[in-house]
């Protein structure tokens, strides 16, 4: 019976991914109730943004650079076609304000941050150092988890705004220094086109977004992982895949509400 | 101290305990021992609250151990130490940072005493001079020690030890079973150790309970396990090759494995 076996695949697989959805929803739950300690403790949360911000900062500032450098030529030679050319500072600024930034950094953090946080967590597990705090009577969500989660949250707007900035300048560096366009044209069609709430607001709240997902998906994967190697090994994996694919769809949603109609 | 009646446990439909009865008190010092599955680590779970029982009970100090919410068992937990089978130390911490790492969690003491506390604690276990150094840089043995220091950080009345001699050499070995006399002694508290060691744990342990698919088969002095006849014991004791405990997985006919014709 091929067929019924099929559909018991798919019925098990389905049944188990709504599981996992529920267990990491009550995990995020479980995350923001026992919050009040990390804050009251704030330096746990500092030595956190160290290991994932601060950490993560030289990729995303050289990866923004490039970023910024491609989008400069090739928004140059399309605007050229048009003779718009110097309409490439705000080209440059939204692209990455509003959707490069948010989106290429929350990926990269995922890479960087989140599979290093879900692989900690992870091996934490796997050598029993979760299950000796809790015989110690110290809640691991809170201690372990809760910073954590909030220095993801903190560092994801932060990194997506150094991202953005590095892109700025690398468009300025081919733009402006290179090919030599314009340098007040640039800088002022810039001002002009980029709206506070409209363009930086809206990329601070999709990374912000992002943050949450991608470093409660890391966690989750992390103190969820089979205590082995291949588990361990397995939850990094999916840490990196499924933030990947949240981000990507979660940025379709809110690019759908926050920019429809303008 | 401890009090086990009619435990019974199962994960889905699968026993795992069967009636275990024990009762353990106050200043003794006892090993479980068995096979690997016959459930020895699974008790010392349900006695540090890990998991409820499907039917029976563990009292500690006069308290149901499962009717316990998390703040009780919390509560409960803080009189209790438990060492884990290697070591389990937070590897993000210092020695130092981990044997202070319950003091800072559960008390109000200034640095200053935790400083003598952590140095005293690490003192009795030899290793004072290590404090500075991270657990990548211990032995195996060391790791076991610093770990049995945390472990008997707030002085607890119950302390557990789940496999204690696993993976030591010669030395560490009868080292870490003094220790585990000594401190037992030291701080009027009640041990549990789970372990496979036979002889390193007959010479220093009160009483012996044997364990075999989830039931106790004997009981005992160490003395009266010496001497005894019964076969599952005589062969654990002894590590005689084959005896109730088959050197053969079961299979099938050996002959028509090999395709023999009888």
């Amino acid at each position: 019976m091929p067929a019924t076996n099929t559909i018991r695949i798919i019925g098990h697989r389905a049944i188990n991914a709504v599981w996992r959805i529920g267990l990491a929803s009550r995990f995020f739950f479980l995350t923001l109730l026992y919050s009040g300690s990390s804050f009251r403790r704030f330096r746990l949360i500092i030595r956190e943004l160290f290991s994932t911000g601060v950490l993560s900062l030289i990729i995303i500032i050289v990866a923004g650079l490039f970023v910024g450098m491609v989008l400069g030529l090739q928004g140059y030679e399309t605007l050229k076609r048009y003779g718009s050319e110097s309409a490439l500072g705000s080209m440059v600024a939204l692209s990455l304000v509003r959707e490069l930034g948010p989106v290429v950094a929350a990926l990269l953090f995922a890479s960087r941050a989140g599979s290093a946080m879900t692989a900690e967590i992870g091996l934490m597990k796997a050598t029993e150092q979760i299950s000796a705090m809790e015989m110690m009577a110290v809640n691991p969500i809170a201690r372990i988890v809760a910073p954590r989660f909030w220095a993801g949250v903190i560092s994801m707007p932060l990194l997506a705004a150094m991202f953005s900035a590095a892109g700025i300048f690398g468009g300025y560096f081919v733009g402006v220094v290179q090919i030599g366009v314009d340098e007040g044209s640039f800088w002022s069609q810039m001002q002009a086109a980029v709206d506070f709430r409209e363009d930086i607001l809206n990329g601070v709240i999709k990374s912000f977004a992002f943050g949450t997902v991608v470093t409660v998906i890391a966690l989750f994967e992390g103190y969820d992982a089979p205590p082995t190697a291949e588990g361990v090994s397995g939850a990094t994996t999916r840490t990196v895949v499924t933030s990947s694919l949240a981000i990507l769809m979660l940025d379709f949603v809110l690019t759908a509400i926050m920019f429809r109609g303008n | 101290m401890v009090e086990i009646r009619d435990l019974n446990f199962a994960y889905d439909k699968r026993p795992v305990l069967e009636g275990i009865n024990m009762t353990i008190p106050k200043g003794s010092l006892i090993a479980i021992m068995g096979l690997s599955g016959c459930g020895k680590t699974t008790l010392l779970r349900h006695i540090g609250g890990s998991l409820k029982p499907t039917r029976g009970y563990v009292k500690v100090g006069g308290q149901v151990i499962h009717e316990l919410n998390q703040d009780g068992l919390y509560v409960m937990r803080r009189k209790m130490g438990m060492l884990f089978q290697f070591g389990a130390l937070f590897t993000d911490m210092s020695v130092y940072d981990n044997v202070a790492f319950q003091m800072r969690e559960h008390t109000d003491l200034p640095e200053e005493i935790i400083h003598d506390l952590v140095l005293m604690k690490l003192h009795a276990v030899g290793l004072r001079g290590t404090y500075s150094l991270m657990p990548s840089e211990l032995s195996g043995g060391m790791s076991r020690r610093v770990a049995l220091a945390r472990t008997v950080a707030l002085d607890p009345m119950l302390i557990m030890y789940d496999e204690p001699f696993a993976g030591l050499d010669p030395i560490s070995l009868s080292v870490v079973g003094d220790l585990i006399r000594r401190l037992n002694d030291a701080l009027g508290a009640t041990s549990i150790v789970v372990t496979h060691d036979v002889q390193e744990s007959l010479k220093i342990v009160d009483h012996v309970y044997f364990m075999a698919d989830g039931v106790i088969v004997a009981e005992g002095t160490p003395d009266e396990i010496r001497a005894s006849d019964k076969d599952y014991v005589h062969q654990f004791v002894h590590g005689e090759m084959d005896g109730p405990v088959p050197f053969h997985y079961p299979g099938r006919d050996y002959r028509q494995d090999l395709n023999l014709q009888v």
